[in-house]
């Protein structure tokens, strides 16, 4: 395999989020397949900056998998075509020499673009606000082995929990539903006795929240599965629907 | 407990931890039973502001807020779910004695003591260690979904230097589930209305009135617009400086700039020198790399660690003539269990990283670069079978995976030391409040508790310790007291001077049009900083480090190129903007290095080692922790000290050979 390639960038510029954006080409010779996608754009940054342009903005902090602030459309696909992985997980050794890639941001009108590759994804905090939490104060807990968790949903809750809350299934979905990552979290909490206690009000107040904030119904395409850098399964989505029916059944 | 004081000849300039009275046991109960609280209907009118939302930030503002203050809390991501906390892998420690292998208080205080090479205040780490088994209950109540044994029960691992079983974790993702543990919490809060978020915001300056702390001057990083904020007190939890080298394992926007703020406003900087290399990372590919990855110490729980016997296996190895598996038992030097045969692979990173350090210089190093040595699980496979090391680190050699491209299953690791995390930071009392009143730090971003050296799993829980269980009860002994204070304008005339000076330098930095971007003055610092102030020190190398960091900043202060405008999201005039802070840090440390005349915990000053090359401590007269105050623009800082008084453990050179 060869070890630098060269590529061709048709990526989205958008100065702020009321103005009309656009893809702009670039050519970037001589990468080394050994970078990263976002080292890659950190080049084409200092290329930029190096010809007095600005700069494309876009999101990231950890580079590890694990803080879902990365995000892009890669070829069509969040998180690009590697299955389980995050934008700042994929490398150019999985891009061949001469091959064009088209990057954009989330599109979905929940996450409103900020600029060029950024998009606002608070939207996310305010559906945890709304109940993603078990109701404890600091202090006066039981001790920790108190309560016996099975191992089998400790496990699951902890599947769940892998959520890095980067909006990728909602940014897919055809119907911008949100469902995969509210239901990953109602599942995690539910499925621990600590979360039992509330999850059915929890649920309904996250669902709700979803609603009110724009994000779309979901009609079990399955989509967000496939997508979802951390493989969180859609199986958590019928469990939320047991604890949104059992809210409903109690009102 | 013998109790003997072990004074020094230190000369302290009198610097006081204000730290209680009585028997080391008995100094945190005491402290609660007799310290100031505030009544619940004054809570609702004092107002604190918290930077960070981090494991210690997210912890503080959402403890204090159900306390009933009213909290403002702020983060640069564009969640607080995001901090750097999220991204540690292996675990929190805590004294729970679960697996009855002989843990305890006192052993997990002692441990942390020796770990820290004995450069810890006694105090706060029996405090530490006493609060530790709180926050296991405490992230259990909030739904972390910790790894459990098949009875239900938690379950533990053992972790780098230590000889009991008292790590808690999440597969390898624990900082992300504790992290989001605090995050839901803070977010309940949030809901509540009890704290106001500011997320993709940066605090550029602290507001000093009258000498106490009442607010901060942050900028929105959305629209650039700078703005002001009022509190009666200040904390700041902003994590550590590990950035100053430039390729780190942080997150890219870790930063010191928060605590080079509070140091010009007058805080001081504590043990700028005490910076952790950690010994398993992926090793750097090339020039264009942006950051390091860590492969989680608890690797070495199963991993064996080796360089080849002899130089011509090492050398066929870089040549790419031969693969790590062609070489037999006997022609591996597994050099840690050979040096150190009671801990073996589980020395403290210290040790392990200047090993490491050794062989490759010596000319065994393997990789096509020679910097790296292998981390070899064919044993363990052999033992245990593979799906048994894909259930405990199946994430983790995934990542490798993804990284380097080969399969850890079948060929070894390869690891080199990586910059990690500081132990020094912003000097705090036993309070955890700066040198400036009404101003307080936690988290990574002060000095405390982990001395020269930080153990494994350690980092969590001082974080979560802080902001859980230290600072809610002892910001109210300094707030008892402002209750008649009311809410400021931020129209006074110091917050108009702190946003001025902010402007000024904006202005200054926007107005330079160099021809050099932020990154390639910040790889330049940071191979300075790697080379002359990394994990082999010296006088010549750190007098030599200081002149070109002097070089550096004239640099930065003269070709710098930031494009756009700064009333405007801008990431290179945020960059620009920490670089700034990362050369006047990176400055310290050296400086720091140079003064410490002896080799201790990650300090190694090669002058001072022993016969067989451990680090050599000087007690007599190194015995303290630094205090550096500023002394204006320009001016050499001042050497202020702490001294360090053992009156409950003995020292003794570290030992983990026998
Ligand atoms: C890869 C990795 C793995 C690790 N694994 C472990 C482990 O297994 N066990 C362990 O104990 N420790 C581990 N550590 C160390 C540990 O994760 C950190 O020390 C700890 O999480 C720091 O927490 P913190 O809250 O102090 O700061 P951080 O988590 O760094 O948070 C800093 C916060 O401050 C904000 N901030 C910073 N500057 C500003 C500013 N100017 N204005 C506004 N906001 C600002 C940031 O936005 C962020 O919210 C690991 C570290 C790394 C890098
Ligand atoms: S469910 Fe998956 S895709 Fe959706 S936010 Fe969580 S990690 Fe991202
Ligand atoms: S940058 Fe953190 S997940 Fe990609």
């Amino acid at each position: 395999m060869e070890k630098n390639i060269n590529l061709t960038l048709k990526i989205w510029r958008q100065a702020g989020p009321k103005v009309k954006g656009e893809f702009e080409t670039y050519k970037l010779d001589n990468v080394s397949t050994d970078n990263s996608f976002l080292e890659m754009l950190d080049i084409l940054n200092e290329k930029l900056v190096k010809e007095r342009k600005e700069p494309i903005a876009f999101d990231h902090d950890c580079r590890e998998g694990i803080c879902g602030m990365c995000s892009l459309f890669i070829n069509g696909h969040p998180h690009g075509l590697d299955g389980e992985t995050t934008t700042c997980q994929l490398h150019i050794r999985r891009f061949h020499n001469g091959q064009t890639i088209t990057i954009e941001p989330w599109r979905s009108a929940a996450f409103p673009v900020i600029k060029d590759l950024m998009v606002d994804r608070g939207a996310f905090d305010k559906i945890i606000q709304a109940g993603g939490y078990v109701s404890v104060n600091t202090g006066g807990v039981p001790d920790g082995n108190a309560i016996p968790i099975s191992k089998v949903f400790a496990d699951e809750a902890m599947d769940a929990a892998s959520c890095i809350g980067c909006g990728a299934c909602a940014a897919t979905c055809k119907n911008g539903s949100a469902m995969l990552f509210v239901a990953a979290k109602v599942s995690q909490l539910a499925l621990l006795p600590q979360g039992k206690v509330e999850a059915a009000h929890r649920a309904k107040a996250m669902v709700a929240k979803m609603d009110e904030l724009g994000f779309g119904n979901c009609t079990n395409t399955g989509a967000c599965e496939a997508e979802c850098p951390k493989a969180i399964s859609i199986s958590h989505i019928a469990r939320l629907n047991r604890e949104f029916l059992s809210a409903k059944f109690k009102d | 407990m013998a109790k003997k004081q072990e004074s020094t000849a230190v000369e302290a300039t009198k610097i006081d931890a204000r730290i209680p009275e009585g028997v080391l046991a008995e100094k945190w109960s005491n402290y609660k039973a007799h310290q100031k609280l505030v009544n619940p209907s004054n809570k609702r009118r004092l107002d604190i502001i918290v930077v960070g939302t981090g494991l210690a930030g997210s912890s503080a503002a959402a403890s204090m807020a159900e306390l009933g203050f009213n909290v403002l809390n702020f983060c640069i991501q564009d969640s607080p779910r995001r901090a750097h906390s999220i991204a540690a892998q292996g675990g929190i420690n805590a004294a729970k004695n679960y697996q009855n292998d002989g843990d305890s208080v006192y052993r997990l205080f002692y441990d942390t003591i020796k770990g820290g090479d004995y450069r810890a205040r006694e105090a706060n780490v029996y405090r530490l260690a006493e609060v530790s088994n709180g926050i296991i209950d405490q992230c259990v109540a909030q739904g972390v979904p910790f790894a459990r044994e098949y009875g239900g029960l938690l379950d533990n691992r053992s972790f780098g230097g230590a000889q009991v079983s008292r790590t808690f974790y999440a597969k390898g993702q624990t900082g992300q589930q504790l992290l989001l543990g605090a995050y839901s919490a803070l977010s309940r809060q949030v809901g509540k209305g009890a704290v106001k978020l500011f997320s993709r915001y940066e605090m550029l300056d602290v507001v000093i009135i009258d000498g106490r702390a009442r607010g901060i001057i942050a900028r929105n990083l959305v629209s650039g617009k700078i703005e002001r904020f009022f509190a009666h007190a200040v904390v700041v939890g902003s994590g550590g400086y590990g950035n100053t080298f430039f390729l780190s394992t942080n997150a890219m926007t870790s930063n010191a700039s928060a605590a080079v703020q509070m140091y010009k406003k007058g805080a001081y900087i504590s043990n700028p020198a005490y910076c952790q290399i950690h010994p398993t990372c992926i090793p750097v590919h090339g020039e264009t790399q942006s950051k390091l990855t860590l492969m989680s110490e608890s690797l070495r729980n199963d991993g064996r660690i080796w360089v080849p016997k002899l130089k011509e296996d090492a050398e066929a190895i870089r040549a790419g003539k031969k693969k790590a598996t062609d070489l037999k038992e006997d022609e591996r030097d597994y050099y840690l269990e050979r040096r150190y045969p009671a801990f073996g692979n589980l020395v403290p990173r210290d040790v392990a990283s200047r090993a490491a350090k050794e062989r490759c210089d010596a000319g065994y190093g393997v990789g096509n670069t020679g910097l790296a040595v292998y981390l070899d699980f064919s044993s363990s496979i052999e033992r245990l079978g593979e799906n048994t090391i894909r259930a405990r680190y199946g994430n983790l050699f995934q990542m490798y995976e993804k990284i380097v491209d080969e399969n850890p299953y079948k060929m070894p690791m390869m690891i080199y030391p990586a910059i990690h995390y500081t132990m020094g930071g912003v000097w705090v009392d036993y309070e955890l409040q700066t040198s400036v009143k009404g101003l307080f730090c936690i988290g990574e971003a002060n000095f405390s508790d982990h001395g020269a050296n930080r153990l494994g799993a350690s980092a969590l829980m001082q974080g979560l310790a802080d902001g859980y269980f230290v600072l809610p009860y002892t910001i109210q002994n300094y707030l008892a007291d402002q209750i008649q204070v009311p809410r400021l304008s931020t129209d006074l005339p110091e917050f108009d001077q702190a946003e001025k000076g902010i402007r000024a330098k904006i202005e200054k930095i926007m107005k330079i049009q160099g021809d050099t971007s932020v990154d390639s003055i910040h790889r330049e610092l940071g191979l300075i900083m790697w080379d002359f102030v990394g994990m082999g020190r010296n006088k010549a190398g750190l007098e030599t480090a200081l002149e070109k960091i002097k070089a550096v900043r004239h640099e930065f202060w003269t070709k710098v190129y930031v494009p756009g405008v700064s009333t405007d999201l801008n990431v290179e005039l945020e960059k620009a903007l920490r670089m700034a802070d990362f050369i006047e840090i990176g400055e310290l440390i050296a400086r720091d290095a140079l003064m410490r005349e002896e080799s201790c915990g990650g300090h190694f000053r090669e002058e001072y080692q022993t016969p067989d090359g451990e680090a050599l401590r000087n007690d007599e007269e190194f015995s303290f922790a630094s205090c550096w105050k500023f002394n204006g623009e320009g001016e050499e800082p001042e050497l202020l000290k702490e001294a360090l008084d053992y009156e409950f453990v003995h020292r003794q050179q570290r030992n983990y050979k026998a």
